[in-house]
């Protein structure tokens, strides 16, 4: 069974919607079972870990704390000059959580340039601070045109950029990883950094998205 | 090697799809099959580049036709019976036929936690970083048939040195158990005309993180 590979009915196109559908489903339901009670018999495993790490990463991480950060960003100067400066030790330092991998890097939105994040050879993601990456991240739209055509991705996502405003990808082809730190909308002078929070999308922190505007959470 | 999974450019795959409030997980097996990748790269047999390595070797027909925790599941099963932790029979059966071999470190449920940060891949540099930022640099025209994290669109281009990031650790090396080799680690920008020739959006501008054995000067 572990070389027998078994086509799936939907090409990559289709990676998310195939989910809702019978076949592999169940399928890969049996083989991952499978593999599991192996491994807990054989002692590797302790299934009590599994079920924690699944919940931490279906309840605690998530892109709520980059929220934070970017928050935090606009509304404290020196933090946003630190954040640029070594991402990984100016998240530290917010208590959101308890040790912050390496090698985070914030990169700037300018009203000239805007930044999008892209794995090409993976799934390269800042997991941290945003959690486990969607579906679209990891699939080869998203992979194969980043790179080349950030503008029609752009359009996909229903985005489209001022004029004038240049587009600089980072391609995480390392062990560093990104965050976007979106500009801060118009309107929100004197919220709170919870408010502001509010306002970040997963997507503005990818660079494929923008923020919500003032109204749409007010 | 020059797989499928090297995605940066390639046309045909189609618009991204984004999904309106994706789950975490799609299915119970997708957390599971996270969990146990996870769990299982505790005990320390393998590194992370290795783990990718194992899903970039996949058949290219399995790699583009499996959903990415489908990957994730075979690129797991691939590694447990290379390193003779169990066979196939085992896994065919759903259950442990022999008795596991004896690992270093075990991943318990309270150690959970501590997990859901990165490691740091930054390793004491056995040598000067032989660039600085501002300096032009070419990236070689390689094609290892193992593991690089070198993309093939952004090889033999010319780029600017923008950042050093560190010495780390170097994946070429680490996915085929050879040990961390360090390697200075930079940001390297491109024009999108340098990769793209003149059908490049004329602002676009691409950056990889590059480790220095990819790299000459310009």
């Amino acid at each position: 069974m572990a070389q027998d590979y078994h086509q799936d009915e939907h090409g990559p196109l289709h990676e998310h919607a195939h989910h809702e559908h019978g076949s592999e489903l169940s399928e890969m339901q049996l083989r991952v079972r499978a593999l599991e009670t192996v491994l807990a018999e054989k002692g590797y495993i302790d299934p009590a870990a599994i079920d924690k790490i699944i919940e931490a990463y279906e309840t605690k991480v998530g892109p709520h704390i980059g929220a934070r950060v970017v928050a935090k960003a606009w509304t404290d100067p020196a933090f946003k000059q630190a954040l640029l400066a070594d991402g990984s030790r100016a998240v530290l330092t917010l208590g959101l959580l308890n040790r912050v991998g390496d090698h985070l890097i914030a990169v700037e939105n300018t009203p000239k340039l805007h930044n999008m994040i892209v794995c090409t050879l993976c799934s390269c993601y800042p997991w941290e601070v945003l959690g486990l990456p969607p579906v679209w991240y990891k699939s080869a739209p998203y992979r194969s045109r980043a790179v080349n055509d950030p503008r029609g991705v752009l359009a996909d996502f229903g985005v489209t950029l001022a004029a004038g405003t240049g587009i600089r990808v980072w391609d995480s082809t390392a062990e560093t990883r990104f965050i976007v730190l979106p500009m801060r909308p118009s309107g929100t002078e004197g919220w709170s950094e919870e408010k502001l929070a509010a306002l970040v999308t997963r997507d503005s922190m990818i660079g494929t998205g923008l923020p919500k505007q003032a109204h749409e959470v007010s | 090697m020059d797989g499928v999974h090297d995605m940066g450019g390639m046309h045909g795959f189609g618009k991204v799809e984004p999904e309106p409030n994706e789950p975490v997980f799609h299915a119970p097996w997708e957390g599971h099959c996270f969990a146990l990748n996870r769990a299982m790269s505790y005990a320390g047999l393998w590194t992370i580049d290795k783990a990718r390595a194992a899903r970039e070797e996949l058949p290219p027909d399995v790699y583009l036709g499996s959903s990415y925790y489908k990957k994730w599941e075979l690129g797991l099963e691939s590694l447990i019976v290379e390193l003779g932790l169990a066979g196939t029979d085992e896994i065919e059966a759903g259950h442990a036929l022999r008795p596991g071999k004896s690992l270093a470190r075990k991943l318990a449920a309270a150690e959970v936690p501590n997990t859901l940060t990165r490691g740091s891949f930054a390793r004491p540099a056995p040598a000067p970083a032989r660039f600085k930022p501002g300096d032009r640099v070419r990236t070689k025209n390689i094609h290892p048939a193992t593991h690089t994290r070198l993309p093939r669109y952004a090889r033999g281009r010319t780029g600017t040195v923008e950042a050093l990031r560190g010495c780390h650790v170097f994946p070429d090396t680490a996915a085929l158990g050879q040990g961390d080799h360090p390697q200075w680690l930079y940001t390297v920008l491109f024009e999108g005309r340098e990769l793209w020739g003149d059908s490049a959006e004329p602002t676009l501008q691409v950056s990889i993180e590059a480790f220095e054995p990819y790299l000459e000067s310009a």
